[in-house]
């Protein structure tokens, strides 16, 4: 007995001196968010002004000439103009947007996963961004109706590091489970793609064909996968906390902050720097284009700590 | 220009957005309340608009010539971005007889301004039109407020100066956005740009990124309108149209 109780104290001693030494290393890594423990927050946010100027200006250009977003678009031919919109509009401004579809169109380009089951074209899309990825080390994956701002993407994980598992976007939590809603756009970074793409072989944590009688939607199939591999939604948001996807439309979110908060419309909406909405119509997506990247006040200046220029031959931005 | 029905549907939210720009905002209707409202001799309806509007101008006129240079006439329903009206105005005297607008060609050989789309009059236009109604040389000779008053705009030797920016995009715009930014394969002038003084365009390039309204806004438009224009914004983005490039390049990158 007292020899069990020995060597159970000395687990524990041992146990707690390499815990200590683990969280003092963790200290050391100033650019990076650190260790899988602290996803356990279930938010992440984007760097603030005063975390900003910490870095030099060369450590920024370096920073945001880095962080490249590869863009997983789900299209459909019976969505075509949904399709057009998002060739036409935000995708433009992904560093590779690349469209994935259920079956080929005469009208677009995009690569063509000949399957009819929503997962398992999710899968074989999030498979083949990953051995297509070259440099890129982001990965966001958008349905048809979602509208995304990249440059705002970029931003909040630029501090970020992609060889950590990160999964973002607009948390949601299901009984125990927390996902990311789909439609508000889902990011990956490098890392969790990785661990995805491995746990896609494993028929029992992760199947390719839901389970009949009990299928799920495919951003909670998602969730379910990536957890058995250690990584965990968390609700991306800008540096005050307020939440950057959406998975309404600009107008929803403006009429239900009408109702919430009569006096303070604007405020008590949506962030300055949103990535995502979701639910337009692409006439609406069109109009917010230009909402986004044209309109503004005359001799207002954000002073922002990065750079983003528009693209090469676009003329709606 | 409002009237008591409006105040709670519509005029509320300009209150709430774009009227906190303004030096000055004055709420004309033909009742006097809390809002508040300035009271002027008329009654509502859509045919006394002009009626409503030379009481309002000769109000201002009377009270308020002083107090600045540009007068502004905006419509329930009209959104307008004061810092981009300052910008189209900036190039101009308000000494002068001038006014700007949304330019529409019929009826009036100068052209007149779109009373939806939002006009403004300098110092000395506003000066003209009220001698014009003292004097008789002005009437109100029909209902149609934006066309008669274009007429004694003419009458009274007002010029129509032109608020398009500087690549030719219009700023000011009697409808909403999706009416002008929407991109259609090329077709007839549609039936809403025909009155159009200058050749419009259809699609991206219709509109300046400085714009200075957008006519039959109503409520969340309103607020859907100032989220995008003053607050949803892309991080670090280089917009393509910078009007002041030597300004900029003598500009220091600020921290």
């Amino acid at each position: 007995m007292l020899s069990e109780g020995g060597s159970f104290m000395k687990g524990v001693i041992l146990g707690g001196v390499f815990c200590l030494v683990l969280s003092l290393l963790s200290s050391y890594s100033p650019t990076t968010e650190s260790r899988t423990e602290d996803h356990h927050h279930h938010h992440v946010k984007a760097a603030s002004k005063d975390e900003l100027k910490q870095f030099s200006d060369i450590q920024l250009k370096e920073l945001n000439d880095q962080v490249q977003v590869y863009c997983v678009i789900m299209v459909e031919p019976k969505n075509l103009v949904y399709w057009a919109t998002a060739v036409d509009t935000w995708s433009k401004h992904c560093d590779k947007p690349v469209f994935y579809t259920s079956e080929s169109s005469k009208a677009f380009e995009a690569v063509d996963l000949n399957e009819k089951d929503n997962w398992a074209r999710l899968r074989k899309a999030l498979k083949h961004a990953y051995e297509n990825a070259g440099d890129l080390r982001w990965f966001f994956v958008a349905q048809p109706h979602t509208f995304a701002i990249i440059e705002n993407l970029k931003y909040l994980v630029l501090t970020k590091d992609p060889n950590e598992p990160f999964y973002l976007g607009k948390a949601v939590k299901s009984g125990e489970l927390a996902y990311v809603a789909y439609d508000g756009g889902i990011v990956l970074s490098y890392e969790a793609l990785t661990r995805l793409v491995k746990v896609f072989q494993d028929e029992d944590k992760c199947p390719a064909s839901g389970r009949a009688l009990w299928k799920l939607s495919d951003d909670k199939q998602l969730a379910v996968c990536l957890k058995y591999t250690g990584v965990f939604a968390e609700n991306g948001e800008d540096a005050r906390g307020k939440s950057l996807f959406n998975s309404k439309s600009v107008d929803s979110l403006i009429k239900e902050s009408m109702d919430n908060n009569p006096n303070d419309v604007v405020e008590g909406c949506c962030s300055d720097l949103a990535v995502t909405f979701a639910g337009m119509t692409p006439n609406q997506m069109q109009v917010l284009m230009f909402g986004v990247y044209r309109l503004r006040p005359y001799g207002h200046d954000s002073h922002d700590f990065l750079t983003f220029y528009p693209p090469v031959g676009s003329d709606n931005d | 220009m409002t009237g008591p029905k409006n105040l709670q549907t519509r005029t509320k939210h300009i209150r709430e957005t774009w009227a906190k720009r303004c030096g000055k905002v004055l709420y004309m209707s033909s009742v006097k309340t809390d809002f508040p409202t300035v009271e002027l001799n008329v009654s509502e309806g859509r045919e006394n608009l002009y009626w409503k509007t030379i009481r309002a101008l000769q109000y201002i006129h009377k009270h308020h010539i002083d107090e600045a240079n540009w007068f502004l006439k905006a419509d329930d329903d009209t959104y307008v971005v004061m810092e981009n009206l300052n910008y189209i105005l900036s190039k101009y005297d308000p000494e002068e007889p001038l006014y700007l607008g949304r330019r529409f060609a019929p009826f009036i050989s100068q052209g007149y301004m779109s009373g939806g789309a939002g006009y403004v009059l300098s110092k000395e236009a506003l000066k003209r039109f009220v001698k014009g109604f003292s004097t008789g040389e002005c009437t109100h000779f029909s209902s149609i407020e934006d066309m008669a008053l274009g007429k004694c705009m003419e009458t009274m030797k007002v010029r129509p100066a032109d608020s398009r920016d500087m690549k030719g995009s219009q700023t000011f715009h009697p409808y909403p956005p999706d009416h002008y930014i929407v991109r259609k394969p090329p077709r007839p002038r549609q039936w809403y740009l025909l009155y159009d003084y200058y050749k419009p365009s259809e699609g991206p390039n219709c509109c300046s990124d400085f714009v200075v309204s957008f006519h039959y806004i109503y409520a969340v438009q309103m607020h859907v309108l100032e989220y995008l224009t003053y607050h949803l914004r892309p991080y670090g983005y280089k917009y393509r149209f910078k009007p002041d490039e030597e300004l900029e390049m003598n500009k220091t990158t600020p921290r």
